[in-house]
């Protein structure tokens, strides 16, 4: 067990835990009171191995070693893939140096991204738009034409936008990780780079859909729903269906009867909590397929909630109370 | 003349043929240390005669292999960096190219002192004729016994590969060489772990410039004390440094470190002053990517001390007066340079080298060139500088593997040292318009006045 010291929250974890993680356990158990020390993730995902790293905009600075070596670290380092020391300290949000670090990495994701959120199917559920409220400038001061891409088809199922494309390597982990066989690699260098599959072959494989949930922006989008609706007048509902493939738990998306679309459903880390095969993602687009849990909680900061009232009930209580106190009153 | 260690035979005619460097006293280490020495002696000496890294970072040499992780059972590989891709920096190539023995003898004695059964040479994809003459040395080597199976009849083994890589300036990082090595992509990894304790294939291995594993040979024949007597300080024994630029004799040079700059540029035994008699301007004292400082302090410190050629006086008063020894591409620019123009050729090359897995060397580089290039056209704005200012400052530390600092640093310098010039390009684009030298603005602008 190591004691680490993020803002001045401690909290004993396991050996090997990464800063990013006991960070994350730190806010678990406040349960959200107080200050969000969690540093923004933009390539790391949990349940992929070797993610993160790439994209720095999770780097925090040690201020001591650990207790043996109590030297600070000279760089601020990726909290996603440094690991825990006993005894260490580590500052995030409480130091001006980080947040203008992660700054400067919010404009340097920015300034070749197109922000075409007004026609962007992730907008709403996009981190990259997350972290720009966040951190980034209101006005760009790049002023030089951006890199733009063709779209590609890949697969059936899903488009590739890479002009998006932030290059979180999330999605070539996915398709190292969780499917049968590789399918994705990164092409040329630079800001030249882009993700792309074996000259444009089609993805033939169950759980390739996936890609579309770890993308943490517009880059990958899923075909069945693209421009159909903003993700903000859907309605999530918990669901599930008995798969023979994967679990079958997943997220639907309704706009009144319509399936508009089915992801998996995500943590409040915006982490798929279990990956989920592309007969359900892409087929089942009947509310007959689906046992409809409930609605799904949405946390409250998100856009996504705002046309959602979770405790509609208690409201509808409330109003009659006040509707026959009026009427009590007259 | 100064002690030459290294290049002191490459005149000798047929000095890459494994007979005559056998006649000069070649493979002598390999033989001291096999049969007297045990590993950790052959360790001992390089830790005592105070060898620091020659790649360009100077990290002791004997410390980096006593970090070697040895496991039971496990392979252990020696990893020779030949992938010298620094703008400025060719005394490797010259170096292999003229004594190829002198890095296969240093790879045998290394490997004996780290126990690694095998060692790889990786060498970049431009060298190609280099590695056809190194593959020609290493037949030689095993025909002759001195690589294969039990050398020198004792018990230690050792196979040497060439191999030939693909020509990115990244893959000369280690981890990123490692990758490239093992078949994959050249991207750096992220650290930790260290190739100490997982490097190629997982691992431990331990990675050193060309010049670092020659230099064993030396160190082990005179001993290691003996050897730390040559130099200054801590920076001990000699360095090949590669001279170019505006200066009358330009090549590859061995220097005792603690040598003075102003004599390593104005006396005829090495560079023999500036060329056409002209006045310097800058010099760029390790490559590309270390500092460009101005006459006034590469000659002398900013404590007024003479600046000499070694680690520490190079890097005396840190970024804001000072530079690095680097690698030794010592490059020298006369009067008539535009730095402007220089910093943009430097910008372009790490933009096109950068390898597109962090975002702020994958954007930062890319953006930093292309307003370098509206300002050498004409159309640089005055918020130019410090938006170039703020944009290096911002690479800076935030990135994977030191190509992001390596790219933040020129501009820093550049900017630091010579502002004037970047605002007169700003200010005064009209003056710049078909002129093909700094020079030249100089005289219209003083023709104007």
């Amino acid at each position: 067990m190591a004691k680490v010291t993020i803002d001045g929250h401690s909290i004993e974890v396991p050996d090997g835990t990464t800063i990013l993680q006991a960070a994350r356990m730190i806010v678990d158990a406040n349960n959200y009171e107080g200050a969000n020390i969690a540093p923004p993730t933009m390539c790391y995902y949990s349940k992929l191995k070797t993610s993160g790293g790439y994209c720095r905009t999770c780097i925090v600075k040690v201020t001591k070693g650990s207790e043996k070596d109590p030297r600070p670290m000279p760089k601020p380092v990726a909290s996603c893939r440094t690991t825990v020391m006993d005894g260490m300290e580590v500052v995030n949000i409480t130091s001006p140096e980080v947040l203008e670090s992660r700054k400067a990495v919010v404009e340097f994701l920015l300034i070749n991204h197109p922000l075409d959120c007004p026609i962007c199917d992730q907008a709403g559920e996009c981190h990259l738009q997350d972290l720009g409220y966040e951190h980034g400038l209101a006005k760009t001061r790049y002023d030089f034409e951006r890199r733009t891409f063709e779209k590609i088809d890949i697969g059936p199922y899903v488009k590739l936008h890479m002009t998006r494309c932030i290059m979180c390597f999330r999605c070539i982990k996915v398709a190292d990780q969780i499917t049968d066989n590789r399918f994705q690699g990164m092409l040329f260098r630079g800001d030249a780079s882009e993700i792309s599959t074996y000259i444009e072959k089609a993805i033939d494989n169950d759980f390739s859909g996936n890609v579309i949930d770890v993308c943490p922006v517009g880059a990958l989008t899923d075909k069945t729903f693209r421009f159909k609706s903003r993700v903000w007048f859907a309605k999530p509902m918990d669901a599930h269906r008995y798969c023979k493939k994967c679990s079958g738990k997943v997220a639907i998306w309704l706009k009144a009867d319509e399936v508009l679309r089915v992801t998996s459903r995500k943590d409040k880390w915006g982490e798929a909590e279990e990956w989920i095969c592309n007969e359900c993602r892409f087929e089942k687009k009947k509310t007959s397929d689906w046992i409809i849990e409930g609605p799904r909680h949405i946390d409250r900061h998100s856009v996504i909630s705002a046309n959602h009232y979770e405790n509609l009930t208690k409201l509808k209580l409330d109003i009659g109370k006040q509707q026959k106190q009026l009427a009590d009153k007259k | 003349m100064g002690i030459k260690l290294l290049i002191h035979n490459d005149k000798v005619p047929g000095i890459e043929t494994l007979a005559v460097y056998r006649q000069m006293g070649g493979y002598a280490s390999v033989e001291k240390a096999l049969k007297t020495m045990t590993p950790n002696d052959v360790v001992e000496e390089v830790k005592k005669s105070g060898l620091r890294g020659r790649g360009g970072a100077g990290f002791p040499t004997g410390m980096k292999w006593s970090f070697l992780f040895k496991p039971e059972g496990v392979e252990r590989y020696l990893v020779c960096n030949a992938d010298e891709s620094e703008p400025g920096t060719f005394k490797d190539r010259y170096l292999m190219e003229k004594i190829p023995h002198a890095l296969i003898e240093g790879m045998i004695t290394s490997s004996y002192a780290l126990g690694a059964k095998t060692s790889y040479i990786y060498i970049r994809g431009e060298y190609f004729y280099v590695a056809r003459i190194l593959e020609k040395a290493i037949e030689e080597a095993y025909a002759a016994g001195w690589l294969g199976k039990n050398i020198l009849g004792t018990d230690f083994s050792h196979d040497c590969f060439v191999q030939v890589g693909g020509g990115a300036y990244i893959c000369g990082e280690e981890t990123a060489l490692l990758e490239s090595l093992e078949g994959k992509r050249g991207n750096p990894r992220i650290k930790p772990p260290f190739p100490a304790i997982a490097g190629l294939y997982g691992c431990p291995t331990v990675v050193n410039n060309v010049e670092t594993i020659a230099t064993v040979c030396p160190i082990i024949n005179m001993g290691g004390e003996e050897y730390a007597k040559i130099g200054i300080g801590k920076s001990t024994g000699t360095k090949l440094i590669s001279a170019s630029g505006h200066i009358n004799k330009p090549g590859v040079y061995e220097i005792e470190l603690g040598l003075p700059v102003e004599e390593f540029i104005y006396s005829d035994e090495y560079c023999g002053g500036i060329i056409n008699g002209r006045k310097m301007k800058a010099v760029v004292a390790g490559g590309s990517s270390v500092p460009i400082l101005p006459t006034e302090l590469i000659l002398k410190t900013a404590k007024g001390e003479p600046r000499l050629m070694s680690y520490e006086s190079l890097s005396d008063g840190g970024f804001l007066t000072g530079s690095m020894l680097g690698s030794g591409g010592f490059i020298v620019y006369d009067e008539t340079t535009s730095i402007v123009k220089n910093l943009y050729t430097f910008a372009r090359f790490y933009h096109h080298e950068s390898c597109g897995q962090c975002s702020p060397c994958r954007e930062g580089t890319g953006w930093m060139e292309k307003i370098l290039h509206r300002i050498v056209e004409g159309h640089g704005k005055p918020s130019d500088i410090d938006l170039l200012w703020d944009i290096q400052r911002k690479i800076e530390g935030n990135t994977i593997c030191p190509l992001g600092d390596a790219a933040a640093w020129p501009v820093a310098s550049a900017i630091r040292h010579f502002r004037a010039e970047f605002e007169e390009y700003v200010n005064h684009p009209e003056r710049i318009k078909d002129v093909k030298h700094y020079y030249s603005v100089q005289q219209v602008s003083e023709a104007q006045l």
